[in-house]
């Protein structure tokens, strides 16, 4: 067993561990899931390093046949069980590792039916850390739903008081987009044929090769056949997919599940909806979307642009009008993920590698928010902003990590959220001058969402934690406010120490995933504009 | 040694950690000794590097430290830059710097965030320095952007009043919109350079041709950044709110080194903007028009500390103007007197209201140089200085950026002057409130009139004795004088030297325009000591109804009111509209919409289950012909 197939499958066994234990080792499940993520957290580590020795194309590889059936016919259903990372998945990996540590450490919150839901967690431990390492298309789709079961679970049955409204809400989201992503799926199964055997195959690689498309299929490149209600099929399975993913990112105006999914969930649920769950939006668009269907990337990366322009701005104006602490920084994440699709659009390799380290940035940021948020509720079953005042004389070194995380998240300098904004921002703004696919105004106009990053935050900031004491609980939340325990300070201490490490010393990311996003970027815009040249001719769009 | 200069940020950065982490344990004694000790020390080490540049042949040295970032096509190295400009502003910074902390011992003794104060106030010194060393506009950004987050902390220092808050709040917003532009500003100058750094950017700017849109619109990207770090028009409202925090952060940051950024930058970078004539006009526009504008303000303002505040603006619009009529040495000239006279003016301030309890009145101060010797002989010094008076420091540095406005054009320099003899009048006026006449507060705080302590009072000394011999570095040679610091700043403006040719006015004309300025001042110290010692008058209680021009101006010609219902107002209403309804009842409305619909659909579908046989083979048999006749027809 390799290195990646112990990391995804390693909670996998103690989900079914925790599922056959006896009920008097319920007290043992948190410890156990802890631990489980915390042997994650090494291991990716360690790839990490390893990775990071020669940071160049996939690596760790196993590769192993799965499925195999004759389909009459047909033809035949070949799957494969291939994972392997390179400088875009690694990090996430590792990002994913350790929100699942930290989730699992805010999971003390949950008191009810611990079996179940410790179970659950370690399944959906399974999935994400799945997804980020498939390179079998069939493969991924198999994590990638997956993720969904154990989710809508642990927010209907262990959220909030609107909980099954928000859990439906997601599910219903999420599978509308992933139930058109199966078609796509399909037909780029009979689109491309294995070099190696001459059978149909699922593998990603192969499908990001034109050389391995047949002339006559659904998805081929430069073929009057790919065609699908008169329009160009691969432009199609270009949008569709991207949905898919622009869904999960969330991008405005598709993005409603996520501010009630926030928060209805449990804190450690949604430390991993937006520590993880978004970023595998995002690693979608990048690894699919731009590695399969380039030259609908390059077609409607304009469309693309104004979408990330749109969420960064329009999220960065909800949370300036949210009054529930988590539905404000859930309204944030939408802003800063707009960053993200941002970076993408551009097509460059500064706007890639951004979008990547702002995708760990964020992971991190993110899931040291919403903790920061259920330190709050914990107390007082409370996060209502108004509700509370002059924090910071009652918890002063909880105020420390607050001030830490926001200033961080409005992109100060010398932490990460800046380096993943500007990165981005620099990207769509050098677009006009590399491949004109984004005008610069959407660079200039999406900067301004910096600048109401720092209005939400600091508003947030002053209501809550300046001025005089005063809370709404009266003298019972005057008790029940106390300062970090030791277990939290445990968890905020190093999220806000990484924060400053990735924002003092960004190398740490860009030297891994440089090379992997360059070629990426270039494969993405190069081929995107020969295919979508020869679609053009075809079609005369 | 000067290999060695990353020591110099390195050590408050230090102090910061020692009084940020050992907060709550540290005895008052020891924060106040570690962070003052941080900033002497960097002190010392600057001195030994400003002896060294002097002494050595190269005056411009680049000390990589680490490969900072590297991706995609931008390389940007964590480097430091050591010549003449950033050594002499590292000076003031530590310098003065040093001054203020020791000061800040005595000031912030009783109160209960002392080793707070002195760990924010090293991180200040840290940012600064990186602001200043910085090698690449980048570096430059971070120290830029870490000062903004100091003023920010430091503002809001006392942050149980919530309208100390509101203002912290509003510098650091009012701020980044300027930082937007200056981030801009440098993705603009890497799409057109490859590069961030200054010895690659700067060089290769001189090769364009004069005039030339790209640099336009990069010079006039920074110089919006510099407007909101440097407070000038439109982006100036959050100095004066920023006199919320304590005094001596006022005297350190929004007076004699944050504010002075912008100043700094442009200077840097002036190889880009002598090559926009554009820009340097608007600038110089902007400028004076900022230095009239808040000297006006500073005309009726009653709080000792609001009128240093807008006089700090108003002083940063001359070095704005120098700038903008290529006066680079001039303004830097200028940064650094005021530097001196303007600290020294906000400790005085402080320990005014050291002395009165807190109060900040002027209305209700008066005759305060019997119980304040030290404190008025210094501050009047001050006064002296920054009025343009001979041969006390900021007279020199003023006369050079007012003799080049002349060059310019003799409008600017006709504005300037009018803004000095502003700038006398309301200084001396308050003087005058402050430490002469008859004491207008209450019995108690008469009672408690007090000289500060040691360790406020020789900071002031310090201060004083540089705010008079200060202008002595660049005596003009229509004076005399070898215009030593213009020799020693030459090699920073090479390339602008090109195209800002020195002085040529003769020397008449110079004596001309320094005699009528000078006259100009004293008649309008004239008119402020009838005013105000002769008739005693003491400004108007809160209220009072005031002739219009002078409501208008003690109510600050209500700009704040008019951002806020220009700008504020209407983004929380967007904000609000976009939650509420868009979010919602629009978007949500068509989801929940869609799910109701799928319910109430399937809720009649679901009466088609009727459950009886015959109802099924009815349908049945409709099905079928159906099919047969639809196959009929597509055959």
């Amino acid at each position: 067993m390799g290195y990646l197939s112990l990391l995804i499958f390693l909670p996998l066994f103690f989900a079914l561990v925790i599922w056959v234990l006896p009920k008097r080792f319920e007290p043992m499940f948190q410890a156990l899931s802890i631990g489980v993520s915390a042997a994650q957290v090494i291991i990716s580590a360690a790839l990490y390093y390893m990775y990071s020795l020669s940071p160049e194309g996939f690596r760790f590889a196993e590769h192993a046949d799965w499925i195999y059936l004759q389909l009459g016919t047909l033809g035949s259903l070949d799957i494969d069980y291939f994972v392997a990372v390179d400088g875009l998945s690694v990090g996430l990996v590792l990002l994913t590792s350790i929100v699942m540590f930290i989730a699992a450490i805010a999971s003390n919150e949950i008191k009810e039916n611990k079996r179940g839901y410790f179970a659950l967690f370690n399944l959906l431990g399974t999935a994400v850390m799945g997804v980020f390492c498939a390179l079998d298309f069939f493969l991924f789709y198999v994590f990638y739903e997956l993720m969904l079961l154990p989710l809508y679970f642990l927010i209907g049955m262990w959220g909030g008081p609107n909980r099954e409204y928000a859990s439906v809400k997601f599910f219903i989201y999420t599978l509308f987009g992933s139930v058109f992503m199966l078609l796509v799926m399909a037909g780029l199964y009979f689109s491309v044929t294995d070099p190696g055997t001459g059978h149909h195959t699922f593998n990603m690689l192969h499908m990001m090769d034109e050389a391995n498309y047949s002339r006559d299929a659904i998805f081929s490149i430069g073929s009057e056949q790919a065609v699908l209600f008169g329009l160009p099929a691969r432009l199609i399975g270009f949008a569709v997919l991207f949905i898919a993913f622009a869904i999960k990112i969330p991008v405005v105006p598709l993005h409603t599940w996520l501010p009630d999914a926030h928060v209805e969930a449990p804190t450690p649920i949604s430390i991993i909806l937006a520590g993880i769950l978004l970023k595998i939006g995002a690693y979608g668009i990048i690894r699919l979307c731009l590695g399969i269907f380039p030259d609908g990337q390059v077609y409607f990366s304009y469309w693309i642009g104004v979408i990330g322009m749109v969420s960064i701005l329009y999220g960065a104006f909800n949370a300036l009008a949210s009054s529930d602490l988590k539905r404000m920084i859930a309204f944030s994440s939408i802003s800063h993920m707009g960053f993200v699709v941002l970076g993408i659009a551009s097509l460059t390799s500064e706007g890639l590698n951004g979008a990547v380290y702002q995708m760990i940035s964020h992971g991190v940021l993110s899931a040291m928010l919403f903790f920061i948020a259920g330190v709050l509720y914990n107390r007082v079953h409370d996060r209502y902003i108004p509700n509370f005042r002059g924090l910071a004389l009652q918890m002063p070194r909880y105020t420390t990590f607050v001030v830490i995380a926001f200033f961080a998240s409005l992109g100060l300098p010398g932490m990460s959220g800046f380096i993943g904004e500007v990165f981005t921002l620099m990207g769509a703004f050098k677009s006009e001058s590399v491949n004109q696919l984004l005008p610069r105004w959407f660079a200039i106009v999406s900067a301004t969402g910096i600048l109401f990053g720092a209005a939400y935050f600091l508003w947030t900031l002053q209501r809550m934690f300046f001025g005089a004491r005063r809370f709404f609980g009266g003298e019972a939340w005057h008790r029940a406010l106390t300062d970090l325990s030791a277990r939290e300070l445990f968890v905020l201490l190093p999220l806000g120490l990484t924060t400053i490490i990735l924002g003092v010393y960004p190398s740490i990311i860009f030297d891994v995933t440089n090379l992997s996003m360059n070629t990426i970027a270039d494969h993405a815009y190069r081929s995107g504009s020969v295919y979508l040249n020869m679609l053009k001719v075809i079609f005369g769009l | 040694m000067i290999q060695l200069v990353w020591l110099i940020p390195i050590l408050p950065l230090i102090g910061f950690l020692i009084n940020g982490i050992g907060r709550n344990r540290l005895p008052k004694s020891v924060a106040g000794v570690v962070g003052s000790a941080a900033i002497l020390v960097s002190f010392i080490l600057s001195l030994c590097i400003f002896f060294e540049l002097r002494a050595g042949e190269t005056k411009s040295f680049t000390i990589e430290l680490f490969s900072w970032i590297s991706a995609g096509n931008l390389h940007i190295p964590f480097s430091f830059l050591v010549d003449p400009l950033s050594v002499l502003m590292l000076l003031i910074i530590t310098g003065v710097g040093f001054l203020i902390h020791v000061y800040s011992i005595g000031y912030m003794h009783d109160d209960e965030g002392f080793a707070r104060y002195f760990a924010y106030l090293n991180l200040f010194v840290f940012f600064m320095m990186l602001l200043v060393l910085g090698a690449n506009y980048v570096i430059m950004f971070i120290g830029w952007e870490g000062v903004g987050l100091c003023s920010y902390l430091l503002i809001g220092f006392w942050f149980k009043k919530q309208e100390y808050n509101n203002a912290a709040k509003k510098a650091f917003i009012m701020n980044r919109i300027g930082d937007l532009g200056f981030l801009l500003g440098v993705f603009l100058i890497f799409n057109t350079f490859g590069s961030v750094s200054f010895a690659e950017v700067l060089p290769r700017a001189a090769g364009f041709v004069q005039g030339d849109t790209v640099l336009t619109a990069i010079t006039l990207l920074l110089f919006i950044g510099a407007t909101g770090k440097s407070a000038q028009l439109p982006l100036y409202t959050w100095l004066p709110d920023a006199m919320a925090g304590p005094t001596p952060v006022s005297a350190l940051i929004h007076a004699a080194t944050m504010v002075t950024a912008g100043i700094y930058m442009i200077a840097r970078s002036s190889a880009m903007f002598v090559l926009a004539p554009f820009t340097m006009d608007v600038i110089a526009v902007i400028g004076v028009a900022t230095a009239i504008f808040a000297a006006l303000i500073a005309l009726t303002q009653t709080d000792i500390k609001k009128v240093l505040a807008y006089s700090t603006v108003s002083q940063l619009g001359y070095m704005f103007l120098g700038l903008g009529v290529g006066a680079f040495t001039g303004s830097v000239f200028h940064l650094m007197t005021h530097a001196f006279f303007k600290a020294l003016l906000f400790l005085g301030a402080g320990s005014v209201i050291h002395a009165m309890s807190g109060e900040q009145d002027m209305r209700k101060m008066g005759g305060l140089k019997k119980a304040l010797p030290v404190t008025f002989i210094t501050m009047l010094l001050a006064t002296f200085a920054i009025s343009g008076l001979p041969p006390f420091s900021g007279f020199f540095s003023k006369d050079e950026i007012l003799a080049h406005a002349y060059e310019h054009s003799p409008v600017l320099w006709g504005l300037g002057v009018v803004g000095a003899l502003l700038t006398a009048f309301y200084m001396f006026r308050m003087i005058f409130l402050t430490f002469y006449g008859g004491f207008r507060g209450t019995h108690e705080q008469q009672h408690h009139l007090h000289e500060s302590p040691k360790n406020m009072t020789i900071p002031l000394i310090v201060l004083a004795v540089l705010s008079v011999i200060g202008g002595f570095v660049n005596i003009p040679h229509v004076l005399g004088g070898g215009e030593s610091l213009h020799h020693y700043l030459a090699p920073v403006f090479t390339y602008a030297s090109a195209y800002i040719p020195g002085l040529t006015l003769d020397h008449t004309t110079e004596f001309v325009l320094m005699g009528v300025s000078m006259l100009g001042v004293l008649i309008s110290i004239f008119f402020a000591y009838t005013k105000y010692v002769k008739k005693s008058e003491v400004p108007a209680a809160e209220g009072t109804r005031l002739p219009a021009l002078q409501a208008a101006s003690y109510n600050k010609f209500y700009v704040d009111e008019l951002y806020d219902n220009l700008f504020r107002k209407p983004l929380d209403a967007l904000s609000d509209f976009f939650y509420k309804v868009i979010d919602k009842s629009g978007i949500d409305g068509v989801v929940n919409g869609f799910g109701k619909a799928v319910m109430e659909g399937s809720k009649n579908l679901r009466l088609l289950q009727t459950g009886y046989t015959g109802f099924y083979i009815f349908a049945m048999v409709i099905g079928i012909i159906l099919i047969m006749v639809l196959n009929f027809f597509l055959m």
